[in-house]
């Protein structure tokens, strides 16, 4: 156990702590107490940064399974740390922003709180953990704290059905990865993360590679909404905005991005990956900001902008893979390792700028009552700090100096300008798409950039159309994307401090051969009159005039083809599923126990009659068998007397003395095949039972229409699949009397009276050898009795209180 | 629709007490012989049972005035104590032991811890059989 | 004396096997009965029968009877008893609040 473990679970065991403190201190707003873990957590993990400066790591390791080699191993490096940072200090601000946001009087913050500390425990453990299984069960946590998240106002039929869109796409995706964790552990042994990628050339010609390499993937691109699997995002927008704005873009969203990150060392370097990353990024970079543009809620257009962004970061971690082709030391380690430099930089200053717009948004909603930028419009100066926010966030969004946005999306053209002059892959024929779409994706990023600010802020303001007066939103509420938009315009100014401490450690974790390459190396925001500039010089003209021209063009995005809005898709294929999972179910599921016992008995007669005759096990051992006398035969004939009375009896009370008739011919064996406890105790029981038996039946008044017969017909399939299970029985115990495949353990039990003072060895293992099971044992009886008078009695209590209500 | 059988109530009286002799016999026989906690309790709840049957609720309430939940629930605990008194001695839950004492009269006695824990036994069982069945009997 | 107990115990899970899938639910649960005594039948089977004497040790013998089985048999009848008992006096107050003991008619509630 460490500190680290601990910052872990903080969060989950605080969690329990919620609902009291909202009990306890109803006046006080439950945030404030939340505020705390945040803090310390982002507080004590900031300590390891000089550490990770200096290029050291640190593992700490919990056995939990050893034997299944699952540990609680946490592994801090710069990938995992950074992240943990965000998810800590965004998580802070979010926190004091909920505060402001969400009513202490009308909403259910215990609820909201709980999840957000399950989400944030869940998240430190994604990004800490080492173990894979342990990283897959957090994975599965976020998702469900997300579902939970998105469903918070569960009232409205839209948030519960983007709530369970998200849920089954990531689910999906999860357990796509969950195979691909099999897969990897088969083909190196091994579930910790850093073994695996020293394992990485043996994973590599594996013949797993690929369909490992391809589902784990499908989980990465499913978290971070890439295409095709984005579309669960702008419907999780019915959250609350701090939700979204921490989940749906800082934090768990880059999930994804963080796996694609942490397996690059033991997958990247093969043209698979770096085609796959690098191209599924790019379309989603592309598709996002083309449905970003044409977006009228503010938070859907921020939806769209994230899932662009986020296929900026994907493709560029798929650039910059094919660093690890190259030998250590060689040239184009630095040239592609710069597009994760790249990567990592505008992951930070994404998380940065996007975080603040989305707050900001969140306060235009709360002070005027609606996202619709239809309705929207001139609010510059009646909120004035929010515009500037605004501005500040979308400006570095459009990747304009002087905010971070502008640096990292000259580092991205940087980054794309590289992979196109790459000569590996059979880059050299589509090498020059890449910058291609990475440029168009941009002018349209500044469209919707320039659109968000334009039809909030600027425009003419309509008051008749929003449901409240605007005004400018309380000091709480302005602080933390305040102290976002800060971030945005300090890492513009100094970008080597984040450099050394943050984006160098991330780039050594993500490609080992290029830890050190960067060490001389500052970003800085102005490299002359390169091609990166007159890139952006060209977005800004381009996307100026289109912006001017916008009513012109935008009628086209109706003309986009029925086929295209993969939401349909959606829709379809799951009433499909519904439809068709209904149908199987109709079919077999009919109501009728008998028929379910059917299904059992079958399956039982079909697997262990089927495995018992395909091997062959049938063995008949007539030496060494006990003796039959007479007094034997006499019992077994009452007994197959009794039995069948029970069956072919039409009276309720011949059956149930015949069951007792049974009952008392069991003891008798009992005593027969030495076993004086068991018959005595079957004597006594089968007293009780037989008592119990007719209390029932006196008290059970006649059954009407039928009277006392039970007016069964003799169902001869019941009766053949009835006789199938009994004469597999007969035969399976046939056949077990010539197996001793094991020693009896019974030889131990033999000492009893040494080892346990008992001169009777049953009650000796009962008492004391096993005694579990005993106790456990009067818990069925005790749970078994209460059940009994519960049922009784309930519905008496029940009976008097309606009779006091006439 | 009460039957009253006053032969069946004059016996029963005597063989009641048979019973539980026996009951308490077999619960303490039971460790070195055929019995122990089941059997001891079974045979007597099936005392109080033929009690219950040869006489009616009310005044069986009345003479033995034992909650049988109560007593389920002292059985189980009892049990659960005994389990817990071995992790307070830094034993195994449920470990049990034992030892030969000699006392004045008796003579060399042994002494189990293992006969606690069938008390539990014997209260559950006894307790859990008189619930059901008197659960049953006093909803007509 | 193998051979019979093993065409007893499979008469009884048969016997068992038929009632548990008939209509009425005081069958049903004398079915569940019959079953468990068969288990228990076929769990003393398979320990191998009539060896050595009663597991007590006060009795001198060579060998002694599988202690194991006996005492797994001995908390199954127990556990019997009571989840039987639960059984029945579910059956017994579903039959006095629905009327009937008729699985056929006892399909619960349809959900469209």
């Amino acid at each position: 156990m460490s500190w680290v473990h601990l910052m872990i679970v903080l969060p989950l065991l605080f969690a329990v702590l919620i609902p009291l403190l909202y009990k306890a201190f109803p006046r006080i707003h439950t945030g404030w107490f939340v505020l705390v873990v945040p803090v310390v957590i982002f507080g004590y993990l900031a300590t390891y940064l000089p550490m990770l400066a200096n290029g050291e790591t640190a593992l700490y390791e919990i056995p939990w399974i050893p034997y299944l080699d699952i540990n609680f191993t946490v592994f801090v490096d710069g990938l995992g740390l950074i992240f943990a940072l965000i998810i800590s200090g965004i998580g802070a601000l979010v926190i004091i922003y909920s505060i402001y946001y969400l009513s202490k009087a009308r909403e259910a913050l215990h609820n909201f709180y709980v999840y957000l500390m399950m989400f944030m425990g869940a998240m430190l453990g994604v990004v800490l953990s080492d173990n894979m299984i342990v990283l897959y069960l957090f994975w599965e946590l976020t998702s469900i704290s997300s579902f939970l998240l998105i469903a918070y106002w569960y009232q409205r039929k839209q948030s519960r059905f983007g709530a369970q869109k998200a849920m089954l796409i990531t689910v999906l995706g999860g357990f796509a990865m969950l195979a691909s964790i099999i897969m990897i552990h088969n083909i190196t042994g091994t579930f910790s993360i850093r073994e695996v990628i020293a394992q990485s050339d043996l994973l590599v010609q594996h013949d797993l590679f690929l369909p490992a390499m391809l589902l784990l993937l499908l989980g990465a691109f499913t978290k971070s909404a890439q295409f095709p699997f984005h579309i669960w995002l702008p419907d999780a927008m019915e959250a609350p905005t701090p939700i979204s704005a921490y989940l749906h873009s800082a934090t768990m969203v880059k999930a994804g991005i963080y796996l694609v990150a942490r397996f690059t060392p033991a997958f990247g370097g093969t043209p698979e990956w770096f085609w796959i990353v690098t191209f599924v990024g790019l379309f989603t970079l592309i598709w996002g900001s083309l449905n970003a543009v044409k977006q009228r809620d503010l938070k859907g257009l921020l939806a769209f902008s994230t899932i662009s962004q986020l296929g900026l970061i994907m493709s560029l971690l798929g650039m910059g893979s094919a660093a690890l082709y190259f030998n250590p030391g060689d040239q184009g380690v630095q040239l592609h390792a710069y597009a994760v430099l790249a990567a990592v930089f505008h992951l930070i200053n994404h998380s940065t700028f996007k975080g603040s717009l989305f707050m900001v948004v969140g306060i235009v909603d709360h002070e005027t009552g609606t996202r619709d930028m239809r309705k929207l419009g001139g609010l510059m100066t009646i909120m004035p700090v929010s515009f500037t926010l605004a501005v500040i966030g979308s400006l570095s969004m459009a990747g304009l100096p002087p905010f971070n946005g502008f640096i990292s999306k000259e580092m991205f053209f940087t980054g794309t300008l590289n992979a196109a002059n790459l000569d590996i892959f059979n880059m050299a024929t589509y090498g020059a798409i890449i910058p291609i779409v990475a440029w168009v994706a941009s002018v349209f990023t500044f469209i919707y950039s320039i659109i968000l600010v334009y039809r909030t802020f600027l425009g003419k303001y309509q008051p008749e159309r929003l449901e409240k007066k605007a005004h400018e939103a309380p000091l709480g509420m302005l602080i933390p994307p305040s102290i976002l938009g800060f971030l945005v315009l300090a890492i513009f100014f100094f970008p080597n401090v984040i450099g050394d401490y943050a984006l160098k450690p991330m780039v050594a974790s993500i490609i080992p051969s290029a830890a050190g390459v960067f060490d001389d190396y500052t970003i800085s925001w102005w490299h002359g009159f390169v091609p990166e500039l007159f890139m952006t010089m060209a977005v800004v003209a381009l996307g100026l005039i289109l912006f001017a021209t916008l009513n012109r063009w935008i009628g086209l995005y109706n003309h986009m083809p029925q086929w295209m809005h993969l939401n349909n898709w959606f829709k379809h294929g799951l009433s499909g599923m519904e439809r068709g999972s209904h149908k199987v179910i109709d079919w077999h599921m009919t109501g009728y126990i008998r028929d379910y016992l059917m299904y059992i008995f079958i399956t039982i007669i079909l697997i262990v009659g089927g495995s018992y005759f395909m091997l062959n096990d049938f063995t008949l051992y007539t030496d060494n068998l006990a003796s039959i006398n007479l007094f034997e035969i006499v019992l077994a004939l009452v007994l197959l007397g009794s039995t069948v009375l029970v069956m072919a009896t039409r009276s309720r009370l011949t059956a149930v003395v015949s069951v007792g008739v049974l009952g008392y011919v069991v003891a008798l064996f009992f005593i027969i095949l030495r076993a004086p406890d068991l018959a005595l105790t079957q004597l006594a029981i089968e007293t009780v039972s037989v008592a119990l038996y007719l209390l029932c039946f006196y008290h059970l008044p006649k059954l009407k229409g039928r009277g006392e017969e039970e007016g069964e017909k003799f169902k001869v399939g019941n009766f053949i699949i009835a006789l199938g299970i009994g004469s597999l029985v007969t035969l399976l115990a046939l056949s077990v009397n010539g197996y001793n495949l094991f020693e009896p353990i019974s030889t131990y039990y033999g000492d009893s009276y040494d080892l346990a003072g008992a001169a009777n060895m049953v009650n000796a293992i009962l008492a004391d050898f096993r005694a579990f099971d005993t106790f456990l044992e009067i818990f069925v009886v005790a749970i078994a009795a209460l059940g009994v008078y519960a049922l009784v009695r309930l519905r008496l209590e029940k009976r008097g209180g309606t009779d006091e209500s006439q | 629709m009460k039957v009253n059988d006053v032969i069946l109530q004059t016996v029963t009286k005597i063989v009641v007490f048979i019973i539980f002799t026996f009951a308490f016999y077999l619960f303490f026989a039971g460790h070195h012989d055929t019995g122990g906690g089941f059997i001891g309790g079974l045979m007597a709840a099936s005392a109080l049972v033929l009690l219950y049957l040869s006489y009616d609720i009310d005044t069986i309430s009345k003479a033995i005035p034992i909650n049988y939940r109560t007593l389920i629930g002292v059985g189980v605990s009892v049990s659960t104590l005994t389990g817990i008194g071995s992790i307070l001695l830094g034993y195994p839950f449920l470990s049990h032991t034992f030892e030969y004492v000699d006392f004045p009269f008796f003579g060399e006695i042994e002494l189990a811890t293992s006969v606690l824990f069938e008390f539990g036994v014997l209260f559950t069982v006894v307790g859990g059989t008189l619930t059901i069945i008197l659960s049953i009997s006093e909803d007509v | 004396m193998e051979i019979l107990m093993s065409i007893l115990i499979g008469v009884l899970i048969t016997a068992g096997t038929y009632l548990v899938m008939s209509r009425s639910l005081l069958r049903i649960i004398l079915g569940t009965s019959v079953i468990g005594h068969g288990a228990l039948l076929l769990l003393l089977t398979t320990a191998g029968l009539k060896e050595g004497a009663p597991p007590i040790t006060n009795i001198e013998a060579l060998t002694y009877a599988d202690p194991l089985p006996q005492a797994l048999i001995l908390t199954a009848i127990v556990i019997n008893f009571a989840t039987t008992g639960f059984f029945l006096v579910l059956a017994y107050r579903a039959y006095k609040e629905l009327g009937t003991d008729d699985m056929d008619k006892l399909r619960g509630i349809d959900d469209e």
